[in-house]
């Protein structure tokens, strides 16, 4: 069990580098749609003893809400706001890259610092959560579309979720219910002003916003 | 019974690697619709190549004409170093990892060197194009072949530095703890083995436009048997980074060498056809984009070291 909980590990990492060096919107959305999937199994391998109808139903609810649902919106935004594809960086991608490779390292080395519950199941459950969390960050700060800042607080909230399931299964669960609560109205939130900002100047880059008069 | 298969590693590869290229070239002619040249075709272009007289240029030198030469020298210096999954390599020794790289290294520079003498600015294009790709495809390849070391010194309680012990230590009973290290290893080496020996999407084989190519315009200047040397010498390098990739995806490890020996070379005939695949459904990347591809790679790489070492 432990080899399908290190898979999905590697390849939640996988997707966090992938929406650093990827230079479409589109697949951005997609990378993080496979996230919220990923995440969504992530509960079943990682506790595979305590299994319940309500655990499995739980996560099939944050799943299609997380992998479909809101890229849904976002998309909607894309369209709606009728910007271009590309994500536009401020960092560049191969350095993005990189930098998401040293945020790993440290990651790990500040995750082995933590004390940890004993049922954690893998010892690389903290790194990714925490990695996921950083990633999510790195990408709000370093992109100028809007849409990217949105897909990063996403991206964050899947660290922070990841990051509550080393702990326990039922509990972070429910919590879960309430952020993604939260998340959701967020990124309607953000969909809509998205939309707006486009509508009043023909672009939705944060960076060129502080330059507004009037 | 296993230095018996190792030589015969040495000796299938110096005989089938050219039919290597034959099997993409006829997976690429087969996907696209077409009969295809006939699969021993390097060897009759090698034989055709190596009937002809050589023309120098006059503003060439010496150096034009060893490039060829010490780059099939280090290549064939490489082969005997080489496991293929199971078999053991003719010769092993800590560190042998590093002098392969660095023999790789020391035939592509002879490659380059040949390519500057010419004088040419599109040679010295092209050059300038394999030396950087390669600088970034050599960490993916050391720091892969790291990873793998270290997870092979966990598996067997030792310090094992030499690539036959690194591939002796993947078994199919240690797969679903290494899988995933693996896994990213290997596709670490998939990327050094498209990059390295000038495939899709890295570079395009068939092309001649200036603006693409990287390494057929190295070697535009080369004609009759260093030539051939080339096309050998390319086929070599095809065959040995194959040869590691193909180590760590197919882990039979029967005991019997010259079971793995089959194995091994049926995996390598498998990943002619895969590349073949990969030639006809994708497409070159930019130029600006192929750096990133080869840090991609890099940083799985990375990832796997990690892994290991946490």
């Amino acid at each position: 069990m432990l080899f399908w909980l290190d898979l999905v590990l590697v390849l939640l990492v996988l997707t966090n580098l992938r929406l650093l060096g990827s230079s479409r919107l589109a697949s951005c959305i997609r990378t993080v749609a496979a996230q919220a999937v990923l995440l969504g199994v992530l509960p079943l391998v990682a506790h595979p003893h305590d299994v319940s109808l309500r655990v499995v139903a739980l996560c099939l609810a944050g799943a299609a809400m997380k992998a479909g649902v809101l890229p849904w919106l976002l998309r909607r935004a894309v369209v709606s706001a009728n910007v271009r594809s590309e994500v536009e960086p401020l960092v560049g991608f191969t350095t993005s890259l990189l930098l998401g490779i040293v945020l790993l390292g440290v990651a790990i080395h500040v995750a082995g610092q933590l004390p940890l519950p004993d049922d954690a199941g893998s010892p690389l459950l903290m790194p990714v959560a925490l990695f996921t969390t950083v990633v999510g960050l790195f990408v709000i700060v370093s992109r100028v579309k809007a849409v990217m800042q949105a897909l990063g607080y996403l991206a964050m909230e899947n660290g922070v979720y990841a990051f509550g399931l080393a702990f326990a299964v039922h509990e972070p669960l429910l919590v879960e219910m309430g952020i993604l609560l939260d998340v959701f109205v967020a990124v309607l939130v953000m969909g809509i002003t998205i939309h707006h900002i486009s509508r009043e100047f023909e672009h939705i880059d944060t960076d060129r916003l502080s330059s507004l008069k009037d | 019974m296993a230095i018996c298969a190792a030589l015969l590693h040495v000796l299938l590869a110096l005989v089938l690697a050219p039919l290597l290229l034959g099997i993409i070239n006829r997976t690429k002619a087969l996907v696209a619709g077409r009969r295809g040249q006939p699969l021993l075709q390097t060897y009759y272009d090698l034989a055709k190549l190596l009937c002809k007289g050589a023309v120098y240029s006059r503003t060439t030198t010496w150096v034009f004409r060893m490039g060829p030469v010490v780059a099939l020298a280090g290549l064939l210096l490489v082969l005997p170093m080489i496991p293929l999954g199971g078999v053991p390599a003719v010769v092993a020794f800590q560190g042998d990892l590093l002098l392969v790289a660095y023999l790789l290294g020391v035939a592509r520079f002879a490659t380059v060197l040949a390519a500057l003498d010419t004088g040419s600015s599109f040679e010295g294009m092209g050059a300038s194009r394999e030396v950087q790709f390669s600088a970034l495809a050599e960490p993916a390849l050391i720091l892969g072949l790291a990873a793998m070391a270290v997870q092979a010194a966990q598996a067997l309680q030792a310090q094992p530095l030499s690539l036959t012990a690194i591939y002796a230590a993947i078994r199919p009973e240690t797969l679903p703890q290494a899988g995933p290290v693996l896994l990213l290893v290997a596709a670490a080496l998939a990327a050094v083995f498209l990059a390295e020996n000038a495939r899709i999407p890295v570079d395009d084989p068939n092309t001649h436009l200036e603006l693409t190519m990287i390494h057929e315009v190295m070697v535009l200047d080369h004609g009759g048997p260093d030539f051939a040397l080339i096309q050998y010498t390319a086929a070599l390098k095809l065959w040995v980074l194959g040869t590691l990739l193909v180590g760590v995806l197919v882990p039979v490890r029967s005991g019997w060498p010259l079971v793995d020996l089959l194995a091994g070379v049926l995996g390598l005939g498998i990943l002619a056809v895969f590349t073949g695949l990969v030639e006809s459904t994708l497409a070159r990347l930019r130029l600006v984009r192929v750096p990133q591809f080869l840090v991609a790679a890099s940083v799985l790489s990375i990832l796997a070291l990690f892994l290991v070492l946490r």
